[in-house]
């Protein structure tokens, strides 16, 4: 069963593709083999059914699942988030973060924040904040403390800066744990940034040539190998561009 | 479902920039982004790439009767499809406020500028008459769909090629492609759009905004031109006071990017009228790469399967008595070679030398031309490496010569030798 996926690691399958198995007729001695679908793959009966275009990926022992680069965002809890406040409703803030509906942040959420002491967000700002509840039916929930209520570099942004879209599988490579294109990103010169899963990201630099620069690099390396990504990043350092 | 609200710091950052003359994709204030023009494999279709802005046009024609006031004129339709795949913010079916603006712009630049001769659309005075649709859809909006859909549609108009009409007495007969070539629009100019976003009042102007910028805008002019620098329509938006100095240099660089614009829709009906002459890949066709199976799985496919053996016998009886095969004449004698189906192989004696054997077996040939005794053999074969093997020396160079190829054949073949020696 195992050898039908790991035939396809790496290929590029698309939705509709099935992987079927021979079911042995009878389980004697043979254990059952287990495993485990990630995003992108889907079970149907004695079927795995792909139902996002991507390349399959493994992950010992048994894990698969498909490198998509989607755009669309769909909350996932505990995931942290960068939405722009679209309402001030009572005592919650709608916020967008880029899902199918919008999310709603309770004005306590932030630190510090008490019945009398609201925080000063207004509609249109920017808040890094983190889903508490993401479940398909409902409408999802922020918020911008952890759980022992300390904002922990969540809250509202400050001024300035530049907001800009990449795909997600983008945004995955950046927060990944040494992650080569923020290293190579580091070299060039200081400047600030925020990540949010939902494929946004904030930078702000000392001048507006180079938060526009950064935000350009970030957004070409989406197509590059690491090779062209250093090329392109030397050249820029080196002033050519 | 709603747009993506433009967050505060969008809105602040890209003031800043344009008044550092600066834009997001690192253009001048001037410049347009890159345009691609290319063609389906139909007569009038054409889609327009303007940065990430993507926009199809499908022209169609129809046989009508006309309008009882122009009983010899054809007519024009436009029609602007916004579909949600362009953009979240786009409904299906709905006509919307920025819809109706762009049908009205794409009416009054093609329509009513009279670039195309609605008279030549005349097929009987009074009954008949051909209707041209030109069919706009976005695929992709990132700003400035105007401009896009401008040129989309005056190049699908160029590209466009009606069938011809025979009118006989009272009949009317509409040839199809085949029995005659199609006719192409008579257009008298080429009418393109050009759009001015200003922002801060007016004080600062860029041409081909983009999604972000048109909205931060204050303002947009729209001037429709042709190369012969004749406005055809001329249309400001979002309520701003502009200076009779600025629409004239509005107009002075519209003619220039016009020109621009022209030339480069020319460029493309050439080429594509050339690929189609030589009969090439052309339009959607050439952007199709290889076919390739990428399904994991076929579904069983039912075959007819009840009296194959009847049929088959019937096949065998009908068909003629094929032409009595005689096994190759050829002896088959140590160092030939034989090729084909049914015949004895013997070449490859060994296994492990499969991966030689076309070489082995060029040179055998070789070696059979000269005689079994001569030992200079020259493989005069199509081998990318044209080497002069010398066999009866191998031994010795061959340890000074690197380990090619060529070499190592040579040097089993003169193993082979000994063997049958």
């Amino acid at each position: 069963m195992q050898a039908c996926f790991k035939d396809k690691v790496g290929d590029v399958l698309l939705p509709g593709d099935v992987f079927s198995f021979q079911m042995p007729e009878s389980i004697t001695d043979s254990k059952p083999e287990k495993v485990v679908c990630g995003p992108g793959l889907r079970r149907n009966g004695d079927e795995v059914l792909v139902c996002k275009s991507g390349i399959l990926r493994h992950k010992q022992p048994n894990l698969y699942w498909i490198d998509s680069q989607q755009r669309r965002y769909v909350p996932g809890k505990g995931e942290s988030v960068i939405g722009i406040i679209t309402a001030k409703s009572g005592d919650i803030f709608k916020v967008d973060v880029g899902g199918s509906e919008q999310a709603s942040l309770s004005y306590l959420a932030f630190e510090g924040a008490t019945k009398r002491n609201r925080p000063n967000v207004q509609v249109g700002d920017l808040v890094y904040s983190q889903f508490i509840i993401a479940n398909k039916d409902m409408e999802p929930e922020l918020v911008c403390i952890d759980s022992c209520g300390r904002a922990n570099g969540m809250g509202v942004f400050g001024a300035g800066g530049l907001l800009f879209k990449v795909s997600l599988g983008l945004v995955r490579r950046l927060l990944a744990p040494q992650s080569e294109i923020a290293k190579d990103l580091e070299k060039m010169f200081p400047f600030e940034i925020v990540v949010g899963m939902n494929g946004r990201v904030w930078v702000k630099s000392k001048t507006i040539q180079q938060t526009l620069i950064v935000a350009n690099l970030l957004e070409s390396c989406e197509n590059m190998t690491a090779q062209q990504r250093q090329t392109l990043f030397r050249r820029v350092a080196d002033g050519s561009i | 479902m709603r747009d993506t609200p433009l967050s505060n710091c969008e809105r602040d950052f890209l003031l800043k920039a344009i008044e550092e003359k600066k834009r997001l994709d690192g253009r001048q204030t001037y410049d347009y982004r890159s345009i691609k023009i290319s063609f389906g494999t139909d007569y009038g279709c054409c889609f327009v790439d303007l940065g990430k802005t993507r926009i199809m046009a499908q022209v169609s024609c129809e046989l009508i009767t006309p309008k009882e006031n122009r009983p010899n004129e054809g007519i024009m339709f436009f029609n602007i499809e916004l579909s949600p795949m362009a953009s979240p913010a786009f409904e299906m079916g709905r006509q919307s406020e920025l819809l109706v603006k762009l049908n009205r712009q794409l009416e009054r630049c093609l329509r009513n500028s009279k670039c195309i001769d609605t008279e030549s659309l005349c097929v009987v005075s009074g009954e008949k008459v051909w209707q041209i649709r030109v069919d706009v859809h976005l695929l992709n909006h990132d700003g400035n769909l105007m401009d896009a859909a401008s040129i989309a549609a005056i190049a699908a108009l160029c590209h466009f090629r009606r069938p011809d009409v025979g009118i006989q007495g009272e009949e009317v007969t509409v040839y199809s492609t085949e029995e005659r070539d199609p006719i192409p629009l008579s257009i008298y100019h080429m009418p393109i759009c050009v759009s001015f976003s200003f922002f801060q009042q007016g004080t600062y102007l860029l041409v081909d905004p983009c999604e972000r910028e048109e909205r931060v805008m204050d303002g947009l002019l729209m001037i429709a031109m042709n190369k012969h620098r004749e406005i055809c329509s001329i249309q400001s938006s979002g309520g701003i006071m502009l200076l009779k100095d600025q629409v004239l240099r509005c107009s002075k660089i519209a003619s220039v990017k016009v020109s621009e614009i022209t030339e480069l829709i020319n460029k493309a009906l050439e080429n594509d009228k050339k690929a189609r002459k030589t009969g090439g890949k052309f339009g959607f066709a050439e952007s199709l790469p290889q076919e390739r199976i990428t399904a994991l799985k076929t579904d069983v496919s039912p075959v007819e399967m009840s009296d194959v053996k009847e049929k088959a016998n019937e096949i065998v009886q009908r068909a003629e008595v094929p032409p009595q095969t005689v096994p190759s004449p050829v002896l088959t004698a140590p160092g030939t070679g034989q090729v084909g189906e049914g015949l004895e192989n013997s070449w490859g004696l060994e296994e492990e030398e499969e991966e030689e054997e076309e070489e082995t077996m060029e040179l055998e040939e070789g070696h059979k031309e000269k005689g079994r005794g001569d030992m200079v053999v020259i493989s005069d074969s199509d081998s990318e490496e044209e080497d002069v093997v010398i066999l009866n020396q191998v031994t010795t160079k061959e340890k000074a010569s690197s380990s090619n190829q060529q070499g190592a054949v040579a040097s089993k073949q003169k193993q082979k030798k000994k063997r049958r020696k």
